[in-house]
């Protein structure tokens, strides 16, 4: 998996091969990649920024790329891009990080009715996943979004499954209380 | 399964992270509750959700990106392929030559097998032939007074036979070897089921005991001591074959 600490491994000029690896392999999740970006910056345009950069970072070190997923692997390095944007451009998102005891929900509050949920329209629902922590969008986005696995959460987020699963519990509720508010009153 | 349990696992199931036992119990459970039925729905009605907010890229995107990544790549092969050739980089090329060639003699002199290894790779074959043709000893006997006498006459020197038996290393027997282009003496020891090669023969080097090593999955060590070199090879493990050579060469020592 591409971390930071081994931004150095890998890195290289590609060969013919390999380039036709990267457009077959890699090109292709163009799509994943905005759409994950897009989630995290809140942004058009700050999105299309992070995935023309995340590219060429994906580019210069598709040689230590194992093989594998090619969307998985390009999503750790949008993600990680992202996180060094915010670091350049926005450090205030990533110091309001996510305090996990405050974001108790009880658990056995009943659940807002599936309908109410279908009735919000996309304005809503986009305010209510940019609402939501950075922590809790980036599980939603690559759960729901793109289907990843738990295991594949784990590793591109580099947190442990656990927390992946409590999490997108967590994620969920507050994404289900902000899609039907009439019923977090309740319970 | 009970509601406390659903709720836990619920999310788990929607997202097929659950074993198919308990993915059963669970759509057991929800088939008979209506809470935990209703919850299982609004957890289906935030994917549905989410999924009609799915961010496409502006068809912009996709050409910048191309282009960016044309770019790096072409950077790069610039920088690797300097464009005409001023005579000062023939000169540069040229040096570079000929460190390309020295160092390549120097890494073919080293990349060749030390004598060590060499040996160590010719005695385990023996090592191997020995079991193979089930021609282990050419005298049988558990009495080195039986197989030192033996090698006299067939050999240009007389290799020490020590007992090791109390130390649970007992002889098997002896015979003729061929190693190094000379004729050498093979003692056969036997640790448990473990059969050990020792070879024996008059060499010029200094007292030590090396190190053990592994050919073709057998362990190998060499010592010399007293004028002799002795190669000891055997599928015992390791830390055994080296407190056999430990032992032997501590006791030929002192055997004159």
């Amino acid at each position: 998996m591409f971390k930071r600490s081994e931004d150095r491994k890998g890195e290289g000029e590609l060969d013919q091969q390999q380039r036709e690896q990267f457009e077959a392999r890699v090109l292709p999740h163009l799509g994943a990649a905005y759409n994950l970006a897009r989630w995290l910056t809140r942004n058009d345009h700050d999105a299309e920024d992070v995935v023309q950069e995340s590219y060429l970072r994906a580019y210069r070190f598709f040689g230590g790329f194992r093989g594998g997923d090619g969307r998985a692997w390009l999503l750790t390095i949008v993600r990680n891009t992202c996180y060094t944007w915010f670091q350049q451009n926005r450090p205030r998102e990533l110091t309001a990080s996510l305090d996990e005891a405050a974001n108790n929900i009880e658990s056995d509050a009943p659940s807002p009715e599936a309908e109410l949920i279908k009735s919000a329209d996309r304005k809503l629902i986009t305010k209510a996943l940019e609402e939501l922590p950075l922590e809790f969008r980036e599980v939603l986005v690559l759960r729901e979004m793109e289907d990843m696995s738990y295991k594949e959460i784990a590793e591109i987020t580099e947190i442990p499954l656990g927390t992946v699963m409590s999490r997108l519990a967590r994620a969920r509720k507050r994404l289900q209380q902000s899609l039907a508010p009439s019923v977090s009153g309740e319970a | 399964m009970n509601c406390e349990e659903t709720r836990e696992l619920v999310g788990a199931y929607v997202d097929r992270e659950l074993d198919l036992v308990k993915s059963l119990e669970l759509e057991h459970h929800l088939s008979q509750c209506g809470a935990c039925s209703k919850r299982h729905a609004s957890l289906l009605a935030v994917r549905s959700a989410l999924s009609t907010v799915y961010q496409t890229p502006p068809a912009s995107l996709e050409r910048r990106v191309m282009s960016g990544i044309r770019k790096a790549g072409k950077r790069a092969e610039m920088a690797r392929v300097p464009r005409g050739m001023p005579w000062r980089w023939v000169g540069v090329a040229a040096s570079v030559a000929v460190v390309l060639v020295l160092s390549w003699s120097v890494f073919r002199l080293l990349a060749r097998p030390s004598p060590d290894e060499v040996l160590a790779r010719e005695v385990v074959s023996n090592h191997v032939r020995s079991l193979m043709v089930d021609h282990i000893a050419d005298v049988p006997s558990s009495d080195q007074h039986t197989v030192k006498p033996w090698f006299a006459g067939k050999l240009d020197f007389s290799p020490p036979v020590i007992d090791l038996d109390e130390q649970g290393f007992p002889l098997v027997g002896g015979r003729l070897d061929y190693v190094d282009s000379r004729a050498v003496a093979a003692l056969v020891y036997q640790r448990r089921k473990h059969v050990i090669n020792l070879f024996i023969w008059p060499t010029e080097e200094s007292d030590r005991l090396g190190q053990t090593v592994t050919h073709q999955g057998y362990n190998v060590i060499h010592w010399c001591r007293a004028d002799m070199s002795y190669w000891a090879v055997s599928d015992l493990n390791a830390n055994e074959l080296r407190e056999f050579a430990e032992l032997a060469s501590s006791k030929y020592s002192q055997t004159p």
